[in-house]
This record gives C-alpha cells, sequence and structure tokens, in this order.
C-alpha cells in the first residue's frame, strides 16, 4: 500500500494558554512512501517522527494536510478503519494477558464480516507468532520474557490483522546493542516476507541507513532530505543532513572560496569551479581523507586509533569546527605516529561545500 | 589538611574489628529484644478485648457479674451461642430446650438472621453500585479528556476535607423528610411508581433501605485512590487499544480493571468492612425491626424490661457478627493491608 503525506503539519497549541506559544511539530510535510518499502524517518528527538507516525496511524489529527493509502484519503478516518499495525517503543503488551491473548487481541475488535471464530484466531495468532519465531512462548506472560522477545510479541500483535501499513515507533531503542542488530535484521526479514509497506522512527542514523529501502530526514518538523540511504550518504542537501548520517561524523571547518579555490585555513585544498568568492562550510567525511606527503591539508597528528583493516587518524585544524579531525585510512598507509603533522590529499567526491548562512549545499565542478 | 586526612583514613586493625563486631552484635541482640517486648506488650493490649469478648461470652450472667472478674470461665456455657443461632420454636420442636438451648432464649430479641439479611443486602448493594461508580469515574478522571477535568477532581477532593458529621445532619434532612423526593422516589421504585397495583412491592427496594445506600455511594477517597492507580497504567497501552479498535469500555473492562484489580479488591473489602461496621447512620434512618442493621441489632437487644444487659449472649452475638470479618481478614490480609497503607489511617 502507497502512503502518501500531503503537506502535513501538526501545530499543537501551548501548554502555557497565556503565553499563546505554538509548536509546530511538523511543518507542510510532503512526500510518498512506494508499496512494499521499508522507510525510516530520520531525525534528531524532537523533530516530529513520532508525530507523523501517530499522524499515519491516526491516533493524531494533523492540523492540516491530508494522508492517503493508495487512492484511498484516510485523514479523517479513525485509527481502526486504517488497517494500520502500530508497534511501541515500550512495546505496550498487556501485562495481565498471556503471549497468545495479546496476540488475539486486535482479532477480537473485528466486527460484521470480518468476525472471526475462536479457531480462526487461534490460528492467525499462531500464523503471526510463527513468522517472528515465538510460537514456543504462547502461553507466557510478558513479564516471563526478554526484551527482543516483547519487541516481537509486540510485532506480531501488529501483524495479526494483516495490517496495509506497520508502523514501527524507536522499535530498537530499549534493547541492547547485540539484539539490536539481530533485531534490526529481523525486522528486514519480516518485511520482506510479508511484503506490507513500514515505516519505522529512529533517532539512530546507523539503523536507520542499515535496513531502510528509503530515508526521511527531518528536523524541527521541517523535511531534510529523502532518498536511499547511500544517496543521502553521497549527496547531502545541506549541512544538517551531512552532520547527520555516518559514523564517525562528518569532519566540518571553517573555509573559504577564492578564484575557484577551496581554502581551508590556509591550505589550499582543492580545486572548485564554477562557485563564486564566499566563505564556506567545508565537511569532509572520513574516509575522504588520503595521507600524502604532498597533500595540501596539513593537521596536527594527536594519535592513531588502530582498528585492523584501517585506522583512526585523529588530529587537530585551526580551522575545524570540531575540537578534532577524524579520518578513517587503510592501515596500508604506514604513519608515521611520531610525526607532528599529517599531510592530507583530498578525494573530491568526499568534500562538500555548504553556503555559510543557509548551511544549504554548493555544489562545484571537480577540475 | 593532609596529616588529618592521613589519621582519618588509618587501617582499622585487626583488634578493633573484633570489638567493634562483638559490640554490635550486643547492641542488636538488645535492639531485638526491646523491638520484640514492645510489639509484645502491643499485642497484648490489642488482643485483650477481643480474648475478653469470647470468655464473656461463654460465661453465665452470674459469673460475668463477679466483683473481680474471671480470666477463665468457671464453667462453659456454649448456650449463650446456640441461644441465638437456633430459633426458639425450632427448639422446642425438637425438645431441645433445656438441654442445647436454654429456657430463657424465649425471650431472645435479636434475630440474626434478619439482621444479618439486612446488613448482607445492604453491604453487597452499595459495595456493588459504590465499586462501578468509583471505577467509571476514575477512569473518566484518568484517562478521559473532558473540559473542566482538573477543576472538578480538585472540587471532589476539596469535598474530603469536610468532617463527615458535618453533613449527616443535612443527609438525614434529605432522606427523612416526609413527601420528600428522596423517600417518594424511592418508595415509588418499590412498588415502580404503582404500575402492578398499590400492594405490589419489591423486595428490599424501599426509601429506609436506599437512605442506607444511597448516600455513601460515592466516595471521593476510592475514586482518588483508583485514579492514581489507572494514571500508573501507560499511555500507550491506551494508544494500541485504539489502532486495535477497542472502545473505552471494552479497555477498562479487559485492560484497566484486570490490571487495577489488587487495588479494586481493596476497595471492595474496605467497603464491605464499612458497611459492616456503620453504627450512627444506620441508627438514624433505620432503627425499625424490618431494617435494623447488625451493629444497632446488637445495640438493641438482650436488655430485659428493668434495662439489665444480658451481657454474655450479648457478647456471643458479637462474636458471631465478628466472625465474618474476622474470616475475610484472614483470607484477605494482603489486600486490607494494601489498602489500607495506601489509605494511611482508614480501615
Amino acid at each position: 500500500m502507497k502512503v502518501e503525506l500531503q503537506n502535513l503539519t501538526k501545530i499543537f497549541p501551548s501548554r502555557n494558554k497565556k503565553s499563546g506559544g505554538e509548536v509546530t511539530a511538523v511543518n507542510d510535510f510532503t512526500f510518498t512512501i512506494p508499496d512494499g518499502m521499508l522507510v525510516g524517518l530520520l531525525g534528531p528527538s524532537g523533530c516530529g517522527k513520532s508525530t507523523t507516525l501517530y499522524m499515519i496511524s491516526g491516533l493524531q489529527k494533523p492540523s492540516s494536510g491530508k494522508i492517503f493509502f493508495g487512492d484511498e484519503d484516510v485523514t479523517e478516518l479513525s485509527p481502526e478503519n486504517r488497517g494500520v499495525g502500530l508497534v511501541f517503543q515500550n512495546y505496550a503488551l498487556y501485562p495481565h494477558l498471556t503471549v497468545k491473548q495479546n496476540i488475539m487481541f486486535p482479532l477480537q475488535n473485528l466486527r460484521g464480516t470480518d468476525k472471526l471464530s475462536k479457531q480462526e484466531m487461534q490460528e492467525r495468532a499462531l500464523e503471526a507468532a510463527k513468522l517472528v519465531q515465538i510460537d514456543e512462548l504462547m502461553d507466557r506472560k510478558p513479564s516471563e520474557l526478554s526484551g527482543g522477545q516483547q519487541q516481537r510479541v509486540a510485532i506480531a500483535r501488529a501483524l495479526v490483522k494483516m495490517p496495509r501499513v506497520l508502523l514501527l515507533d524507536e522499535p530498537l531503542s530499549n534493547l541492547d546493542a547485540r539484539l539490536r542488530l539481530q533485531t534490526r535484521e529481523e525486522i528486514r526479514r519480516i518485511q520482506k516476507e510479508t511484503g506490507i509497506t513500514t515505516v519505522f522512527v529512529t533517532h539512530d542514523q546507523e539503523e536507520a541507513m542499515s535496513i531502510s529501502d528509503m530515508i526521511v530526514v527531518m528536523k524541527l518538523g521541517v523535511l531534510q532530505q529523502i532518498g536511499k540511504p547511500q544517496d543521502i550518504y553521497d549527496d547531502p542537501t545541506n549541512l544538517f543532513v551531512a552532520k547527520f548520517l555516518g559514523t564517525p561524523p562528518i569532519n566540518v571547518f571553517n573555509g573559504k572560496v577564492e578564484n575557484g579555490t577551496l581554502y581551508i585555513g590556509n591550505d589550499a585544498v582543492l580545486e572548485v569551479g564554477g562557485v563564486d568568492d564566499q566563505p564556506v562550510w567545508v565537511g569532509i567525511r572520513p574516509e575522504g581523507f588520503t595521507p600524502d606527503d604532498n597533500g595540501a591539508l596539513v593537521c596536527k597528528l594527536n594519535n592513531v586509533e588502530v582498528m585492523g583493516r584501517d585506522v583512526s587518524v585523529v588530529s587537530t585544524h585551526e580551522a575545524s569546527a570540531n575540537p578534532i579531525v577524524r579520518s578513517i585510512v587503510n592501515a596500508d598507509n604506514k604513519i608515521d605516529v611520531t610525526a607532528e603533522n599529517i599531510k592530507y590529499s583530498l578525494k573530491p567526491h568526499k568534500v562538500f561545500i555548504f553556503n555559510k548562512e543557509t548551511e544549504e549545499r554548493i555544489y562545484f565542478e571537480v577540475k | 589538611m593532609e596529616n588529618n586526612s592521613n589519621s582519618s583514613l588509618k587501617v582499622m586493625k585487626e583488634k578493633d574489628i573484633r570489638k567493634v563486631a562483638s559490640t554490635q552484635k550486643v547492641a542488636k541482640v538488645f535492639g531485638q529484644i526491646l523491638v520484640y517486648t514492645f510489639l509484645g506488650i502491643m499485642a497484648l493490649i490489642v488482643l485483650f478485648p477481643f480474648y475478653f469478648m469470647i470468655i464473656s461470652s461463654l460465661k453465665s450472667l452470674e459469673e460475668y457479674r463477679l466483683a473481680v472478674p474471671t480470666l477463665i470461665p468457671q464453667s462453659w456455657k456454649f448456650q449463650n451461642y446456640t441461644d441465638i443461632l437456633i430459633p426458639f420454636e425450632m427448639a422446642e420442636a425438637n425438645g431441645w430446650v433445656g438441654t442445647l438451648v436454654s429456657p430463657e432464649a424465649a425471650t431472645n430479641d435479636f434475630d440474626l438472621f434478619t439482621l444479618f439479611r439486612n446488613t448482607m443486602f445492604v453491604g453487597i448493594v452499595s459495595t456493588i453500585l459504590s465499586l462501578v461508580i468509583t471505577v467509571l469515574s476514575a477512569f473518566a478522571f484518568a484517562r478521559l479528556n473532558f473540559k473542566g477535568k482538573n477543576a472538578l477532581f480538585a472540587a471532589l477532593l476539596g469535598t474530603m476535607m469536610i468532617p463527615g458529621e458535618l453533613f449527616t445532619i443535612t443527609n438525614y434532612a434529605t432522606v427523612m423528610t416526609k413527601g420528600g423526593w428522596f423517600p417518594t422516589f424511592f418508595n415509588g421504585l418499590g412498588n415502580m411508581f404503582g404500575l402492578f397495583g398499590p400492594d405490589f412491592r419489591i423486595p428490599f427496594v424501599d426509601s429506609s433501605f436506599a437512605a442506607l445506600i444511597v448516600p455513601f455511594l460515592v466516595s471521593v477517597f476510592y475514586i482518588y485512590l483508583l485514579r492514581q492507580n489507572f494514571l500508573q497504567i501507560p499511555n500507550e497501552l491506551y494508544l494500541a487499544a485504539k489502532v486495535d479498535g477497542t472502545s473505552d469500555i471494552k479497555y477498562l473492562c479487559k485492560v484497566m480493571i484486570p490490571l487495577a484489580l489488587p487495588t479494586i479488591i481493596s476497595i471492595t473489602i474496605l467497603k464491605m468492612m464499612g458497611a459492616w461496621n456503620s453504627y450512627m447512620w444506620p441508627r438514624l434512618v433505620a432503627n425499625d425491626d424490618a431494617h435494623r442493621l447488625i451493629t444497632n441489632g446488637l445495640r438493641n437487644a438482650f436488655n430485659d424490661v428493668s434495662g439489665n444487659t444480658d451481657y454474655p449472649r450479648q457478647m456471643a452475638a458479637v462474636a458471631l457478627v465478628s466472625l465474618p470479618l474476622f474470616l475475610v481478614f484472614i483470607f484477605f490480609r494482603k489486600y486490607i493491608m494494601k489498602g489500607v497503607s495506601r489509605s494511611g489511617i482508614k480501615g
């Protein structure tokens, strides 16, 4: 099921009525989720991603704008009539019911022609449980399950009524690191198996990049960029997106463009064609540095962290906006740890320049 | 500074440790002796009235009237109990008088069965209705959004500051005014407003029973208690239920009530105990043979014409009446304790 959001806006009235301030959680949000995709809504906390998810589910009404499932306008529809499955951050399992009863709970509300017999409900519940591989645990209470198992029960409960859209609110944030890796593969698998259009919310860019078909980056209720994870990483539209994606994070420098040359501090690092003279932000991905004795960028070497295949070089530069400059270079480059400075040449496609004021991307021609 | 910190960090010698350990042990044992002595004395103080009730109920009236009370009955008079439990007519018919039942039982004016039935009726009905009201209002205050919710709740809590004695008189005026709305309505309800003829009566539905039940149906305290409990249930459970199309009432019945069951059981028990123990209000509004409740029954009965009270038999009746509460306490101790500790000092 294709999900389409048109000019979606949510304004919360201020708590304090006298001050009269309003909070715009989601601002004029328009995008389309193609059928059968796994989409990650990514942004720092408070950027309106959960609000967007709740609006898709119908739990919150948009202040303006429309939501379509396929060609059907569902903006005014209540949650149960939209056919959505929702998994909450804390799973929201009913603690007094067994796993089986939890999974069957949504089926008990079906009315009219959809009404199921007890037998059918049990079969459907078992089917959903098998999909998430918890069919062994049907008679346990949620308190007797591990976090990962509870998560699966929550997903099974969301899937059991065969929703048109599956929504996951921070599905992995309550799990420990190992389980998180495992569960995100699991979510990926379940999504592929069922083919249900799935939207999940996360503040963890690694999580979003690793499993999503498509990422939607948000900031303060405003859509920043939509695209495939790799495309967004390689081609960010503004400084915020560039900074938000990638571990280790992008290195940002104060720079300027003069006569078609990009300067970081006093180092003339790159020829950039078609850019007017102006001060800029320069973003360089950690893998964009190549140690080169003739390199233009000279950094003060701090230390080298060995990671096996690669090494992470920590250095400083006076023009850097961050306290340190971190680069990831192939371990084959023998780096003299005792040296005072390290010189880099830059890979042009890993270098992004942004307008100093608007922080929008400035595209340049590589010469 | 440095010298000071050095001296305070001096390593404890083994000898010192042993000394401290033995002092600690002595202090602990001594403390325990004190605590248990205190607890023992307090337990005796609490239990003595019960003990005295039991032994008094087994004495003859003569022994009871001795200037120096005996702590163990000289002769055990179990007739005090059987006189109350076995109706005199039945004893007469079976020839039990003089053996199982004493002849004085002929003048017994303590109708255990009727009092018990009345009290059970009032207790059960008021508990059920009160629970319905409490659960629904707690749900509204905890979960629903409506205008003036917080103001209304604050006002309700405010009424808790008014002592109950203050509205006894106004309540009395409301329920007892002849021709007033209260008796008119509930007596009317009792004969279905004359729909089935003037002689038709639904058992137990009349203004006296209504006066015993209705004024105390709403307990702000219980609403508050349950609301707090409901508030602890995470919001996401409600949202999850909403996504699945669960109605509010179904959510209340299937999720909130089961989760708040311990509190609801506490409320049920406290309410039942309250109904069982109430004395002043029933004495005011329902002090006739048909409607009298057990506490007033105990107070009224066992007096002879000269105003002397047959205390042993009254004590036997008190023991019998206390028995159900005692059993409830034994079986539901956990819930009562929880309810009492939540309510501070009530119970």
